[in-house]
């Protein structure tokens, strides 16, 4: 290995010399660690306000009865989660993740379009604060769910045009940050670094910005549509005017499905860091992993109308999503035996980045096999939009996605802060979360079987028992994530915790680790290291 | 001052510890009582054993090399990171479980779509905020009817304990005989519903403008409970189905009551009712129908459902009063009322809106005007 190359001292000659400060330096930056950071604190905020509307929902489910909030806002409260926490907690946090990472793993110096990167990022504030105030306007905010079908969305009222502006603007930025992270990985990779030499995590996110170019553009059709539909008199979903209402979830969920996918793939990626190294071994089957994640990505393109199994579709189409959506099972499943393959006789210590790994393997699988079993068109007739359907997004987005975004928060939080994280700490989040993860979401399996429809503000007597358990485990997950919140602010903003040396994980041997010391100096990479 | 609360929080998780002991927990489906409910309850199960087994196998494995191959236990990592046959052996045996799996579902599908020859047909309209029901083919052609919830409002706003079959009960439940093929056309009438009777197996959304349909044959008598299951705006937790399974005497019967009720609500359109009269008819028509959205208080939920107490149309000229309840306004929640509700059902109601609360028109609307204003 080469030796650490000195990356400081550029400040006068690499074009970026004016440094405003203060605020000023977030607003101009075009440094992709600045701008990795404002996506995780955003991501993380959005984070919380989800959260806070998400147990509020709880608060209301403790018991049958209308007793805090009323069914208009109970549903705007459903919708705003759904979307706040889709398009403002994951998506971003995965881009927080690309920009600070992907530079510094391929060897390059910054990501392609610097200024456009900025924009990328500032563009999702703005979003934010139409969602925001759409709670304010006459008739509040959307509350057609986050799927917005048509037509109960062309019943709303101007709640839901702030509401679509707001996915245009997080439909345009994501679109500009992926144009940027395929740019970067295909042309600023170092000498050396071939495409099957990049590390996982970049080539999920290659992977995934190729979908999120893809599908963005197709919600954005099926929003505009729906304000068309709204205010220019077409009928693009209304059948007294020759449309069809059933288009606008065909065309939703051909975005929708790899939407899925864009939130899990990233998260596959930072798990295949994190387990070689914890595990002191290299990726068993990287090269099928490359394969698994392509075919997932195609897949993914012909599975959409398993959300609509209960429109009515002819016989053959039902067969065709049914086998079609089975399959995906199959490259899920290898990427699972690969990560227990590369855990099989390695040298494994339990790190909170291994913690939340091992975490997401297990319960994240539990989210595969009810992804299966909803596959099955007969038994999903009876289980779709009831709560075990809200448990299968939630083992997947919140033990699948969330988790991930932990452990790789943790796995490189010592090179962007150059301090540890407290450890002892890290281990309750991990532990917290996961228990009270289970308390929260594994009753809603049950609820759903019984009969219990997801999108409601009350219920039989029946479900009481298990909406209350629910309702405790919410609460315990909500507060948990304050430790997590204490944790980060520690060795970030209040700078304290033990020096991080440049590779603290043994197992670690990527180019961030190996070549940058921590914290990784505010221009790495200016000469580009050699790959072997 | 600690052993105070701790006491507490002791005597809070008692409490909660006991109320949770007391309860009937239901991990499964709903008992089926139709051939394909029941097909798919045993491919759940047979799902959840498949899935458990290969649970078992899989994290045995993880747990097994978490506590083996542990560096704390003094392991060192091997550096193998390839092995093309045991990549290619696990690619295939999932395939072939799924091939499994997926034989007896195609089974159960094919079944689930076929719809032919029912004895009965019966199209399900959804309403925000309700069901309408009509007997189209077969004994009992010609009823038709509204069904919605009855749980009153005092239960669901904690005045008082809640029934049995809180929010699970209606005004006029489905009837229909058992053991006979039963065809649903689902349709509805402004946003997406879904039909859905857990006990059945059967979950058909209801799309506006478009007609869909699948079939019931239930095995059993009984009543038998289920709930909208699509998204439908406010009230989409408080339109439950209810279907009441009968003989096949007790249908017959049922349905001779029924076109006798018909009959004897079929007025005479002509007929000229007192202001009084229509007041008194319309207020129970304006619970039933309109007090969800424009509250029994007339002050609505606005903005988005207006009020009528001192609203313009309610308290200004006659004809467009007729015309927003007959026709409704597109794009919002107001429905073309024109289509649920008979002449003299609208001529009461909109009777009864401008003069109940605050408005003090003192004028009337008979049916007639109803029916002239229709078409
Ligand atoms: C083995 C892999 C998976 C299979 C076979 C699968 C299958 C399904 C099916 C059939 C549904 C429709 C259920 C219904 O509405 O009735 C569904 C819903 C959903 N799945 Fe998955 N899934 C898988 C993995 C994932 C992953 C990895 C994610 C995301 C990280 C995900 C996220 C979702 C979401 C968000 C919904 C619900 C959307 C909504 O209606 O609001 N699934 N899945
Ligand atoms: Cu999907
Ligand atoms: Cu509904």
């Amino acid at each position: 290995m080469s030796a650490v190359i000195d990356t400081h001292g550029h400040a006068d000659h690499d074009g970026h010399g004016y440094q405003p400060s203060g605020l000023m330096r977030w607003v101009t930056t075009t440094n992709h660690k600045d701008i990795g950071t404002m996506y995780l604190w955003f991501s993380f905020t959005m984070l919380l306000l989800g959260g806070v509307l998400a147990l509020t929902l709880r608060l209301e489910l403790f018991r049958p009865g209308i007793q805090i909030v009323n069914p208009e806002f109970f549903n705007q409260l459903t919708t705003m989660h759904g979307l706040i926490m889709v398009f403002g907690a994951i998506m971003p946090a995965f881009v927080g993740f690309a920009n600070w990472q992907i530079p510094m793993m391929i060897g390059a110096p910054d990501m392609a379009f610097a200024r456009m990167n900025n924009w990328s990022f500032w563009l999702l504030p703005v979003a934010a604060s139409l969602l925001v105030i759409s709670f304010f306007v006459p008739g509040g905010a959307p509350a057609a769910g986050w799927t917005i079908y048509a037509p109960l969305s062309t019943q709303m009222g101007p709640g839901m045009d702030l509401g679509i502006f707001a996915l245009h603007i997080m439909g345009a930025s994501s679109i500009m940050g992926s144009i940027n992270i395929v740019t970067t990985i295909l042309n600023m990779r170092a000498p050396g670094m071939t495409l099957m030499k990049m590390p996982m995590f970049v080539w999920t996110w290659l992977i995934t910005a190729y979908l999120l170019i893809a599908v963005m553009p197709v919600l954005a059709g099926a929003i505009t549509m729906v304000l068309a539909d709204r205010h220019f008199g077409t009928s693009f979903f209304n059948a007294a005017g020759g449309g069809d209402p059933v288009m606008f979830q065909h065309i939703f969920w051909f975005f929708g499905h790899p939407e899925v996918y864009i939130m899990i793939l990233p998260a596959f990626g930072i798990i295949s860091q994190v387990i070689p190294t914890f595990a002191r071994k290299p990726l068993f089957g990287y090269a099928s992993m490359v394969y698994a994640t392509s075919s997932i990505a195609i897949l993914s393109f012909i599975v959409w109308a398993h959300h609509m199994f209960t429109v009515g579709m002819p016989t053959a189409g039902l067969l065709f999503f049914m086998y079609a959506t089975m399959l995906i099972a199959v490259p899920t499943g290898v990427k699972v035996f690969n990560w227990l393959a590369t855990m099989w006789k390695g040298s494994m210590t339990f790190e909170t980045p291994m913690l939340f790994a091992v975490g997401f393997i297990f319960v994240f699988t539990m989210g595969g096999f009810t992804g299966l079993m909803l596959a099955i068109m007969p038994v999903d007739v009876q289980l779709q939009d009831t709560y075990y359907v809200v448990a299968h997004f939630h083992y997947v987005l919140v033990a699948g996605s969330l988790y991930a975004i932990f452990a790789g928060t943790y796995f490189w939080i010592p090179k962007w802060t150059g301090r540890m994280y407290d450890e002892t700490l890290g281990e309750w989040h991990f532990w917290l979360s996961l228990v009270f993860f289970n308390i929260t979401f594994f009753p809603m399996h049950f609820l759903g079987l019984a009969g219990m429809p997801r999108r409601i503000p009350d219920y039989a007597s029946q479900f009481t028992e298990f909406n209350q358990i629910a309702t405790v485990g919410a609460f315990g997950f909500g507060l948990s994530q304050l430790l997590f919140l204490y944790i980060v602010l520690k060795v970030s903003v209040f700078a304290k915790g033990e020096k991080a040396p440049a590779k603290p994980w043994e197992g670690a041997d990527t180019l961030e680790w190996t070549h940058l010391p921590s914290p990784a100096p505010y221009h790495s990479f200016h000469e580009a290291p050699e790959v072997k | 001052m600690n052993n105070k609360l701790g006491r507490l929080t002791g005597g809070l998780l008692l409490a909660l510890y006991a109320e949770l002991a007391s309860a009937a927990y239901q991990l499964n489906f709903q008992a089926p009582v139709t051939r394909i409910a029941s097909e798919i309850y045993d491919l759940h199960m047979l799902m959840m054993y498949v899935i458990l087994v290969i649970f078992c196998v899989v994290f045995g494995v993880m747990f097994y090399s978490i506590y083996a191959h542990r560096k704390s236990v003094g392991h060192k990592a091997e550096q193998f990171h390839e092995n093309t046959t045991v990549e290619i052996i696990w690619t295939v045996i999932p395939f072939l479980i799924l091939i499994g799996m997926a034989w007896p579902a195609t089974k159960t599908l094919i079944a689930f779509k076929d719809t032919a020859n029912p004895d009965l047909t019966i199209k399900a309209t959804g309403y925000q905020w309700k069901w309408g029901y009509d007997y189209i083919k077969g004994e009992g052609e010609g009823v038709a009817f509204l069904s919605a919830l009855s749980t009153p409002q005092d239960q669901i706003h904690n005045q008082k304990p809640k029934g049995e079959n809180y929010l699970l009960e209606v005004d006029n439940p489905l009837v229909v005989p058992v053991g006979k093929k039963v065809r649903i056309l689902t349709t509805a009438n402004d946003v997406i519903h879904s039909f859905w009777v857990p006990a059945f197996g059967i979950k058909q959304d209801a799309i506006p403008g478009f007609v869909r349909d699948t079939w019931f044959k239930a095995d059993k008598e009984g009543t038998y409970r289920g709930q909208c299951a699509e998204l439908c705006g406010k009230d989409h937790g408080f339109m439950p189905i209810v279907v009441e399974v009968v003989s096949a005497e007790k249908y017959t019967q049922w349905v001779a009551e029924q076109k006798k009720k018909t009959a004897a609500a079929a007025e005479d359109p002509n007929k000229q009712w007192t202001a009084g009269e229509l007041i008194a008819k319309g207020e129970k028509v304006y619970a039933a129908s309109c007090a969800a959205c424009h509250q029994p208080t007339g002050k609505g939920l606005p903005p988005a459902f207006p009020a009528l107490d001192g609203s313009k149309i309610a308290t200004g000229d006659k004809n467009a009063h007729i015309d927003i309840v007959l026709n409704g306004k597109t794009g919002t929640a107001m429905t073309a009322f024109g289509k649920q509700l008979s002449d003299t059902d609208i001529a009461a109601v909109i009777t009864y809106e401008r003069n109940a609360w605050g408005n003090k028109k003192g004028d009337a609307v008979q049916p007639a005007e109803v029916k002239a204003a229709r078409k």
